[in-house]
């Protein structure tokens, strides 16, 4: 049931142009970033060999393409999200989904699930680009993983935010703009703490960007793991609770 | 015959507003229910209860024997709803669609592809099958939604204006393949149209301000309308004078010349008494109680008239 809700929706991304337009645009640009971090990588190659303990390639190139995508994902995660569930009450096609015997845990979950398959489709078509460079050197191969990991998991947590934003109005524009603003929010709520160095802060926990580039730096702890699999879960419940409210008031 | 929707005591508030007082009905399988009200008397709402979209504030509904708020989603899997606004996904052609309703009705993979031939075949979609419904019409675009709701043959379908947009012909259509759903299926249409409740329902019911005001069999309401006639005479008549003709019961006048009149004679014979009489009859005919009389009776009407009608 969840998976056959998921399927539809990831079908009909893709039988709009938003879809496509959106795997054009992050591609150009993040192609753009890699190829300009290869270009200074081969400027500097030199240099490196004279310092001891140098970056490989995979710091000078892997990692801050992760770190650009993240950034770039942050604006465009809101647009896939928008359409999610708002879309659903603006068309009047909640009520077939309603009358249909699926709960409504399982209507978010088959969303999300939706949505997760584009992501791992987006993700699937950045990870290419840094692999393409085993061609000609040696990758640190637990790096990536543990970038694209930490990317999918941050991709993740955008996406369940969306959701939550999406089933609160039925505008999906008002639903883009407020995932951003929370999202965005969410990614530098630790600036002035992280001008302090203090860790142990709420807001240093509470930032996305702090959790993020702990991955990106190939260190796996549970303690940002957990932090996003909460965040996911949190926001998958509140929506699931604001769809259940909406029943019982509208 | 077993009670596919059981309706008890059903409130729903909106803050102060009560949208829905405290009804209760029933629908057994080969019912046609029509369903009747002006807007905003509750017609939709109740609709969105029975179909899960709604949650009451109070009362009991039971589809099909399962409770629709204690197992909703047992009790969801013998229904089919089309909505006011049919509920379609613009950016898939007919097929697409409805082979995803299938699927959300757990149908199994096999019996998906004979259901949606069928539901195609009985909404004449035939045509259509492979387009977008973004680029159908409206009147297919509802078909589609008709189509929707039986697909999984359900046991109880419920339809809220299932013939708007369609041409005559299409309607005509509908109401053919509503009346044929109608003898293996229990069928709840929502209407404004008072004729197609007439023409394809077996029992109605109208809803005014939240409250169930009539509800009555189409074919006593029609044998009710068969012993009531209206007759104009050349002669000045009163009530006083008629009423010394025991043949005639209830008498109402409605000028010098013409009243109504109830009687237990059948037309034939009280026609023919009353040409005994030789009064210069010069009209008579059955009074028609239409349910487009009831229905401006029952909400328009003061309370005492509502009652006078329910009795």
């Amino acid at each position: 049931m969840i998976l056959t809700i998921a399927r539809r929706e990831f079908r009909s991304m893709f039988l709009s142009p938003l879809a496509w337009v959106i795997l054009a645009v992050v591609q150009v640009i993040l192609a753009w970033t890699f190829f300009s971090s290869v270009d200074v990588f081969f400027t500097i190659q030199a240099d490196l060999t004279m310092i001891k303990n140098a970056p490989g390639v995979t710091d000078l190139i892997a990692s801050p393409l992760f770190e650009v995508s993240s950034i770039v994902l942050l604006m465009i995660t809101p647009l896939l999200t928008m359409r999610l569930i708002s879309e659903e009450k603006r068309n009047k096609t909640m009520s077939l989904l309603l009358s249909a015997p699926v709960s409504i845990t399982e209507i978010v979950l088959g969303k999300y699930l939706g949505l997760l398959f584009f992501i791992i489709a987006l993700l699937f078509m950045i990870t290419l680009m840094p692999l393409s460079l085993a061609m000609g050197t040696e990758l640190d191969f637990i790096k990536i993983f543990s970038g694209v990991l930490g990317l999918f998991l941050v991709l993740s947590a955008f996406g369940a935010a969306g959701l939550y934003m999406s089933s609160l109005t039925d505008n999906p524009m008002i639903a883009a703009i407020s995932t951003f603003g929370l999202l965005l929010l969410l990614w530098m709520v630790n600036v002035n703490t992280a001008a302090m160095n203090d860790d142990t802060s709420v807001l240093a926990y509470l930032s996305i960007q702090a959790h993020f580039t702990a991955l990106l730096r190939g260190i796996l702890n549970t303690r940002d793991i957990a932090y996003f699999l909460l965040f996911i879960f949190g926001f998958i419940v509140l929506a699931i609770r604001q769809l259940e409210t909406q029943r019982l008031q509208s | 015959m077993s009670l596919l929707i059981s309706v008890n005591n059903l409130t729903r508030r909106y803050g102060d507003f009560c949208a829905v007082n405290n009804i209760s009905f029933e629908l057994a399988a080969g019912d046609i229910l029509g369903f009747l009200g002006p807007n905003g008397a509750g017609k939709s709402s109740t609709m969105q209860m029975l179909s899960g979209n709604l949650a009451p504030t109070l009362g009991e509904i039971s589809i099909n024997g399962v409770d629709l708020l204690e197992n909703p989603k047992a009790a969801k899997a013998s229904l089919g709803y089309l909505p006011e606004n049919p509920p379609l996904y613009k950016e898939m052609t007919v097929t697409e669609y409805l082979q995803f309703c299938g699927r959300l009705h757990q149908l199994e993979k096999s019996a998906l592809d004979s259901a949606c031939d069928s539901a195609i075949d009985r909404c004449g979609l035939s045509d259509v099958r492979n387009r977008l419904i973004r680029n159908l019409s409206k009147g297919y675009q509802q078909r589609v939604g008709i189509a929707q709701a039986i697909l999984h043959s359900p046991p109880v379908i419920i339809l809220d204006e299932p013939t708007v947009g369609l041409d005559p012909i299409q309607i005509l259509e509908i109401r053919d393949l509503i009346k044929t759903l109608g003898k293996t299926h229990g069928i709840i249409l929502c209407t404004h149209i008072l004729p197609e409740v007439q023409a394809v329902c077996t029992r109605v019911q109208i809803i005014n301000q939240g409250e169930i005001v009539y509800s009555a069999d189409m074919d006593d309401m029609l044998s009710k309308q068969s012993s009531k006639f209206e007759i104009t005479l050349m002669e000045n008549v009163s009530v006083e004078k008629l009423a010394n003709h025991h043949v005639f019961k209830s008498i109402e006048m409605i000028d010098d010349f013409s009243f109504t009149a109830e009687s237990d004679l059948t037309a034939d014979k009280l026609s023919e008494y009353i040409v005994q009489q030789q009064w210069g009859l010069t009209r008579f005919a059955p009074y028609q109680t239409s349910l487009e009389q009831v229905f401006i009776d029952l909400t328009t009407g003061d309370k005492e008239t509502l009652e006078d009608n329910a009795a």
